[in-house]
């Protein structure tokens, strides 16, 4: 497993991001974070934690496994999320601006990386 | 749910909506019982109020032993089912929050909306009201009082 809060930084120098933060699944604490000021990080994490299970389970009754990747797009920007195995998320504010092509691509190897 | 204090209702009905808890229950740091939700009999509120009054203060004790002021929450967490207790100033003097909760929901959930529902209960609190002497005589009344407001019986 990678450093995450490497990984965190890393993530952050894709344009618009306006943060990220590893989240554990079960209970929706911060694991690591790397946010800007003004973000609250523990509800981000709370939230986006509690979102991805109900996802996780709304995807498996539907008989399609593991949601991949979450893109919630909000007028001031996006809330993307990603699982990183079984026990953490990785999530990840971003800006009207943000390149959430690329932010989707960084998310995902970061999320290989730490699981 | 049932309060006794009805500006209580609003800011809890809010923090259950949004935490999913199972069960919730507001006292005072003595363990009278100002708010329940989910409980149906009366004992299991009494005996759930004394026990997590009781663990509050075996913590504070705990505290003091390591230097520290206070503990401010703690978590118990179980196979299915987790507890989250809290004790927080009100304007009616310190009260304990006991929220047990399972897999619909999770301790960073019910930690950020328990905070919410300190701030709005300091808010919605009326102004101090003299503190009334608990006598005696009037103990079994009030008791009986508050168990009709807690189950409506």
């Amino acid at each position: 497993m990678s450093n995450p809060v490497q990984l965190l930084e890393r993530l952050s120098t894709v344009r618009g991001l306006r943060g990220s933060v590893l989240v554990s699944a079960a209970d929706g604490l911060i694991v690591a974070e790397s946010l800007m000021t003004g973000v609250d990080g523990r509800a981000v994490a709370a939230l986006a934690a509690s979102l991805m299970n109900r996802l996780r389970r709304a995807t498996e009754s539907a008989g399609r496994r593991e949601p991949v990747f979450l893109q919630l797009q909000a007028q001031g920007g996006s809330v993307l999320a990603t699982p990183c195995g079984p026990d953490l998320v990785l999530v990840a504010v971003a800006g009207p601006d943000a390149n959430v092509g690329l932010a989707r691509l960084e998310m995902l190897e970061a999320a290989g990386k730490v699981a | 749910m049932r309060t006794v204090e009805p500006w209580v209702t609003e800011p809890l009905e809010r923090f259950l909506a949004e935490s999913s808890a199972r069960l919730t229950l507001l006292m005072t740091s003595a363990g009278q019982v100002v708010a329940q939700h989910g409980f149906t009999r009366s004992v299991d509120v009494m005996t759930a109020a004394a026990l997590g009054a009781a663990i509050m203060a075996s913590t504070g004790e705990i505290a003091k032993l390591v230097g520290e002021s206070n503990f401010l929450s703690l978590a118990h967490q179980g196979a299915r089912q987790h507890v989250f207790l809290s004790a927080f100033e009100t304007p009616r003097g310190r009260w304990i929050g006991l929220v047990v909760f399972d897999a619909e929901s999770t301790v960073g959930l019910v930690q950020l909306f328990f905070e919410r529902l300190v701030k709005e209960l300091a808010a919605a609190a009326p102004q101090q009201v003299p503190e009334q002497q608990v006598l005696p005589e009037n103990f079994e009344r009030e008791l009986n009082a508050s168990l009709r407001a807690l189950f409506g019986r």
